[in-house]
């Protein structure tokens, strides 16, 4: 077991290694950082100085050492656009990308499940179909167009919505969350039915499948012939198998959800690490781009090795491979 | 009779008085607006950008300011003397209090010059004449140049003055240093003597400014607080004018002003911005990269350039590209800036005819192959109008392979580098844009775009095509130093029509700043994009 987790960390800091070294190739490859900080009109000694401050002519290996050295204390420098500590900016954006991915994940399971459970168990019925109809619509809509039209029908049209922001937020310490407040919790709601709705689908969809393939197997055949009622069949035997796939999925896209937020963010002007994302590409602002790669890949590889070692804990077979492996 | 209706009128007005002086606390006047990008430092010296100038100068002020029609005029200095042509005296307003409480003496004046030219500055371009700044008396203050500077107060006009005790006691005395790893007090808090006062900052999110109770000055506007807000995406930042959830937005995208226009209680602006977009050769490299001619420069002969000058036509460029907003230019300096000279803006009639007359008699009939560079996320539309202009040169036999790429990549290929001025890039006709920054006056353009590229003088930095003329270059320089208007305005007319009949540069348009708002907003429009909440009312 041991053996397995120091093995699963390994590979998990080679895959950091090689993020890292992606994010600082970008220092080199992405435009010149000093035309970005200095503007038009800085005399031409003064970007000579800036440059070497910046340690911009220093040879690639040197800094590239220097970049993992600062990186593995959480020093990223400060970013070019905002003269802030990037470390800080990230953190203090985080919160706002985790509550609207939470609150996303929440929507997509509540609607999902529960569709896919419908549609699975009355796969003729006209909502049934009308659910799938809307559901592939779900699935090729782009994100941003599905929070445009959002936009424009319950804030322009109706106006009762806010069409950007996240709404008054109140700080708890080093987090700030806007789940205390009306206008946080009406802000809300737009991104995240757009930030969801493909997960939401998605959920549907597997469900769904599951439901029918569930439902075909022997024991639902026994529980009924027991004279189980539909409702304990249903939901006490089939949905309970069908959730274990789901779950899984539901943990992995989580991942995604918040590395992926960032049309969302950009959309509602949701002040999250998307959004700071995709305004520093725009201003060239290579260290938070650089800390940003850095830390989705920490999330991922997080992820990643939480699932490994859940497997390794729920599946007794690769538990005696391993115990094996590790006795070698 | 007379006297009761005397009385009646008086106690009409009373009552009236009464009536408005207890309505004012309770109309809060809250102005809520919004552009694309946050402003990125609350520090005044933190970017040379126009967005955060303009916005920090709300809260900062210069010895000097900026009015509707964008003269100067002065603001914490009363009184400008020259006691010799390199020194000038300023007698600075008293009676002046910081935000925080501190009076406005002579040291912030020399502090704040001090660190605006110092470590991390990004202003420190302003002050490139400068020997030095003296303090005289508590309230006059000397500045000393290395030669004569007509420009120096309006360079300093951008300069807002901080507090020397604030950023003393919060280790605020340099603007924010990029190679540490922690940032400056200055970054988020402010301290200045402007209209209004900085009450909530939360960077990319909002900031709350509040008026300045204390001010000097009669306040013009009626606000009671400004939410400026950031809100990245166009549609989402129309839909918020639209859905009446700010009451300006600050940029609009040319394709929304129709349906701003159509919309009851919103109101488009529009005015030109002092930016003028041109088109540029390179004369200076012996042979273009990526063209079909060999061993010579056919961008060094006048009349090729003349021939692309003429293939090229701004009309069609404004009424298809830019939707009516843009106006044609012929001068490298906008309207309303100094050196603006309206005889000479006339654009050589546009006449492919003659384009392909002028191509032959240069030696080339069946016209030629070259590249053209182009930003595509820096102007309004650019890597369009570009597009365009290849379609235009293409009937003159012109065959233009057009490079489009993101600014970052752009500016780092076709700009000189600093260091070594006088090597041309590897470009051949390129597209940039210029607005004289800090000074307003047109000698910003002579000496950044058509003086000669020298190491020893640092001009030209900016010419990236490397136009050169001696006779320019001599008159450039007399400006720079000649205090007196009638002579200074007399040269400027002459260096003005040598680059025009070398046609050194093909100019293009200057873009239309285009803002939007509720009609209950009155508010002035400035060319240079500034925005003052000063001037700012509300309904």
């Amino acid at each position: 077991m041991i053996a397995f987790i120091i093995r699963r960390l390994v590979q998990a800091a080679l895959v950091m290694l090689a993020v890292a070294f992606i994010a600082f190739a970008m220092f080199n490859y992405v435009g010149d950082p000093v035309a970005i900080i200095a503007g038009q009109d800085l005399p031409a000694e003064q970007r000579i100085e800036l440059r070497k401050s910046l340690g911009l002519d220093d040879p690639t290996p040197v800094r590239f050492a220097r970049f993992v050295g600062n990186a593995v204390q959480g020093k990223f420098g400060l970013s070019y656009r905002t003269a802030e500590p990037v470390g800080k900016m990230i953190l203090e954006r985080l919160p706002a990308t985790l509550e609207l991915s939470i609150v996303a994940m929440i929507v997509a399971l509540c609607v999902g499940i529960p569709m896919g459970v419908f549609s699975g168990l009355y796969p003729r019925h006209w909502l049934s179909r009308s659910m799938m109809t809307v559901s592939l619509i779900g699935i090729s809509l782009p994100t941003f167009l599905i929070g445009i039209l959002l936009i424009l029908i319950f804030a322009v049209l109706l106006g009762w919505l806010p069409s950007f922001g996240r709404g008054d937020v109140v700080k708890l310490g080093m987090w700030s969350t806007g789940f205390l407040t009306v206008s946080g919790w009406k802000a809300v709601i737009l991104p995240s039915i757009t930030l969801g709705l493909f997960q939401m689908t998605l959920i549907m969809r597997l469900v769904r499948s599951e439901m029918l393939e569930v439902l075909r197997t022997d024991y639902i055949k026994f529980a009924r012939a027991r004279g189980l009622t539909n409702r304990a069949v249903h939901f006490g035997h089939a949905l309970k198998n069908t959730l274990v796939p789901v779950i899984t999925i539901t943990g992995l896209q989580l991942g995604s959800i918040i590395a992926f937020a960032i049309i969302t963010e950009t959309v509602f002007s949701w002040p999250g690490v998307g959004l700071l994302f995709l305004q520093s590409v725009q201003a060239v602002d290579i260290p938070v781009m650089a800390a940003y790669l850095v830390a989705i890949g920490m999330l991922f590889v997080m992820i990643n090795l939480i699932v490994d070692i859940l497997y390794f804990v729920v599946d007794p077979r690769l538990r005696s491979s391993g115990a094996k492996a590790g006795a070698k | 009779m007379q006297r009761s209706k005397f009385l009646k009128a008086t106690l009409v007005a009373a009552v009236a008085t009464v009536a408005l002086l207890g309505a004012q606390p309770a109309a809060a006047k809250t102005f809520k607006w919004a552009n694309d990008g946050d402003v990125n430092s609350m520090d005044p010296y933190a970017r040379n950008e126009t967005f955060l100038l303009s916005f920090n100068l709300n809260m900062y002020e210069g010895l000097f300011r900026r009015d509707k029609n964008l003269k100067l005029e002065p603001a914490l200095a009363t009184k400008v003397e020259m006691p010799s042509p390199t020194v000038w005296r300023w007698t600075l307003r008293q009676g002046v209090k910081f935000h925080g409480g501190e009076p406005f003496v002579a040291d912030d004046v020399v502090f704040s010059y001090g660190r605006a030219a110092g470590k991390g500055s990004n202003v420190a371009g302003n002050f490139v004449s400068v020997k030095e700044v003296r303090k005289v008396s508590e309230t006059v203050v000397e500045i000393e140049t290395k030669y004569p500077d007509p420009l120096l107060n309006d360079k300093l006009s951008q300069i807002g003055i901080m507090s020397k005790a604030w950023a003393d006691k919060n280790n605020a005395q340099f603007t924010a240093d990029m190679t540490k790893n922690e940032e400056n007090f200055a970054t988020r808090n402010s301290n200045g003597t402007g209209p209004f006062k900085l009450k909530l900052r939360e960077p990319d999110v909002r900031t709350i400014l509040e008026p300045n109770p204390t001010w000097w000055d009669k306040p013009e506007h009626n606000l009671t607080e400004v939410i400026f807000q950031r809100v990245a995406n166009d549609a989402t930042r129309i839909a918020a004018l639209l859905s009446g959830e700010v009451d300006m937005v600050y940029t609009v995208p040319p394709q929304d002003t129709d349906r701003i226009k159509r919309t009851a209680g919103r109101k488009v602006l529009e005015a030109p911005e002092t930016r003028i977009v041109f088109l540029g050769f390179n004369q200076q490299l012996d042979e273009l990269p990526d063209t079909s001619v060999k061993g010579k420069n056919p961008f060094k002969d006048k009349k090729v350039r003349e021939a692309f000058y003429r293939a090229v036509d701004v009309e069609a460029i404004k009424r298809t590209v830019m939707r009516g907003q843009s106006r044609p230019s012929a001068l490298m300096i906008g309207t309303g800036l100094n050196g603006y000279d309206q005889a000479a803006d006339v654009r050589p009639k546009f006449d492919p005819e003659m384009s392909k007359k002028l191509l032959a008699e240069a030696g080339y009939p069946n016209g030629f192959e070259t590249r053209m560079d182009c930003p595509n996320d820096r102007y309004v539309n650019d890597e369009a109008i570009c597009q365009a202009t290849v379609a235009m040169l293409a009937k003159v036999g012109i065959k233009i392979n057009l490079v489009a790429q993101t600014r970052a990549k752009y500016f780092a290929q076709i700009l000189r580098t600093a260091s070594d001025i006088e090597k041309s890039p590897q470009i051949s006709f390129y597209m940039l844009g210029w607005s004289p920054g800090a000074t307003y006056d047109v000698h910003n353009v002579f000496e950044s775009l058509i003086q000669t590229p020298s190491k020893a003088s640092g001009k030209g930095l900016f010419n990236a095509g490397g136009y050169s003329n001696k006779a320019f270059d001599a008159l450039a320089d007399k400006i720079e130093q000649e205090t007196d208007k009638a002579k200074r305005d007399a040269m400027i007319k002459e260096a003005t029509k040598i680059y025009l009949d070398d046609f050194a540069y093909i100019p293009l348009h200057q873009q239309v700043v285009v803002w939007a708002a509720k009609d209950n907003v009155d508010l002035v429009q400035l060319s240079d994009n500034y925005f003052p909440l000063r001037f700012v009312k509300m309904k």
